[in-house]
């Protein structure tokens, strides 16, 4: 019997290992694994690269890891805001790597990675400081930089449902990066509110298809 | 007649103006959001915001905020009926890939070949880009809201850009509290000024030569 459905958040994350690399989805208050990251918090891995799109708000359980030099390496497109004040402290002490992509770079370095594609190319960033170092090509006039695809050890995924086979649906712009990176993640894990039996869930509305997701766990603290 | 510059709001007034029937729009964070608020009511705009939504509509009201419903300046939001959710893939591949008619985005410098510099100050050693490269460099026509000069009173409107480029050859349009100005191929082009002041006045505080092939007309707001 396929039954990725794991006992609990703390269960999900048991095996990450120091040094592992997380995709982690959310943007704002919406789609992020927030019980995965308590409970990785509580379970201790560090030396950590975490890809995400922001580089955590506030307190939050991202924010912590950070906070607790738990985090060697960011990846993002919007580290730089007010919220996140304890990756403005590491960052300045020099304690944590950042790697600035562009969202639509980053955002497609994951789906590339998800997709077994190397790298592409792409006209984002022509001429700026994040073309440093990369290759260029041109097609029919158009000047584009050679982007890499990006994978990681694990990808923590938030959803509103999945059922055991690991189908996962979003609830509205809580879907943001979980898609994508759903895909490119080697052990994906879906946090959701709720786990539905195998047919409840529309064949012509899963968003993320079983194959893409490793383990499935109910959160402990549901929205909405 | 005093010279009156435009607030905020009516920059965005005069933004809406020009959004047209049946476009797609992508508003960046700040000023450019307020233009929603001023789209004529006989206007059906489909406002795109990066993180995963085509057809936002306006705030919610006050104890209807929904968390996994926000913008993509993390604001909460709305759905119109007709919109519609994706990845970030996605919703990129509609900006990357000239899909989306129109980007408002802020600035901080503008060159007149149409190169922008709007994602970090001058200097900073971080700086947070957001979609800014991928939507400036995608839409089919950026249109740029900022104050004419910064709080200094330096021009932003330069010759060759200081800060941090953006994105090559991107904006189409300048829209400022004193000057409505068109990115062109032969240089900028000034069409519009704000109430009292002259072509004179503009030139005074911009550091390119604008061309000025007719009078240019009041903003009307």
């Amino acid at each position: 019997m396929l039954n990725k459905i794991v006992a609990s958040l703390d269960a999900a994350v048991a095996d990450v290992p120091d040094g592992a690399s997380i995709l982690i989805g959310g943007f704002g208050s919406a789609g992020m694994a927030e019980g995965l990251l308590a409970a990785l918090l509580r379970q201790g891995a560090k030396k950590l690269t975490l890809i995400s799109n922001n580089a955590g708000r506030g307190d939050g359980a991202f924010a912590q890891l950070v906070k607790q030099d738990r985090v060697s390496k960011m990846i993002c497109s919007f580290p730089e805001a007010k919220e996140a004040y304890h990756f403005r402290e590491k960052f300045f002490a020099g304690k944590i790597e950042l790697e600035l992509n562009p969202q639509g770079t980053l955002a497609e370095r994951i789906r590339a990675g998800g997709s077994g594609i190397e790298g592409f190319y792409t006209p984002t960033g022509v001429g700026t400081e994040i073309a440093a170092g990369k290759p260029t090509m041109e097609f029919d006039g158009v000047i584009c930089l050679l982007e890499r695809a990006l994978r990681a050890d694990y990808a923590f995924v938030r959803g509103k449902a999945a059922d055991r086979w690991g189908n996962v649906v979003y609830d509205k712009a809580q879907r943001n990066f979980n898609p994508i990176m759903a895909m490119a993640g080697r052990i994906t894990i879906a946090e959701v509110d709720s786990i539905v039996e195998l047919g409840a869930l529309n064949p012509e509305h899963v968003v993320t298809p079983a194959i893409f997701v490793q383990r499935v766990v109910k959160t402990e603290a549901p929205r909405g | 007649m005093a010279k009156t510059p435009l607030t905020r709001e009516q920059i965005a007034k005069r933004i809406a103006q020009d959004l047209p029937d049946g476009a797609t729009v992508n508003l960046g964070i700040g000023m450019p959001t307020l233009a929603a608020n001023y789209v004529p009511a006989d206007r059906e705009i489909l406002f795109h915001s990066e993180n995963g939504i085509l057809g936002m509509g306006p705030k919610p009201a006050p104890g209807k905020e929904d968390p996994n419903l926000v913008n993509a300046g993390k604001e909460f939001v709305t759905m119109l009926p007709g919109g519609s959710f994706f990845s970030q893939a996605d919703s990129f591949s509609m900006t990357r890939g000239k899909h989306v008619d129109i980007a408002v985005l802020g600035g901080m410098q503008v060159a007149p070949n149409g190169d922008l510099a709007n994602w970090k100050i001058k200097g900073a050693p971080l700086g947070s880009i957001g979609g800014a490269m991928d939507i400036a460099c995608g839409a089919k026509q950026v249109f740029i809201a900022m104050t004419h000069v910064t709080n200094k009173g330096e021009p932003k409107i330069v010759n060759q850009l200081s800060y941090a480029l953006t994105a090559l050859h991107c904006v189409t349009r300048i829209y400022t509290d004193i000057a409505v100005i068109d990115v062109t191929r032969e240089g900028l082009v000034l069409s519009e000024v704000a109430p009292g002041y002259t072509a004179d006045d503009v030139q005074a505080l911009t550091e390119p030569k604008l061309l000025v092939p007719r009078a240019p007309a009041m903003i009307g707001v």
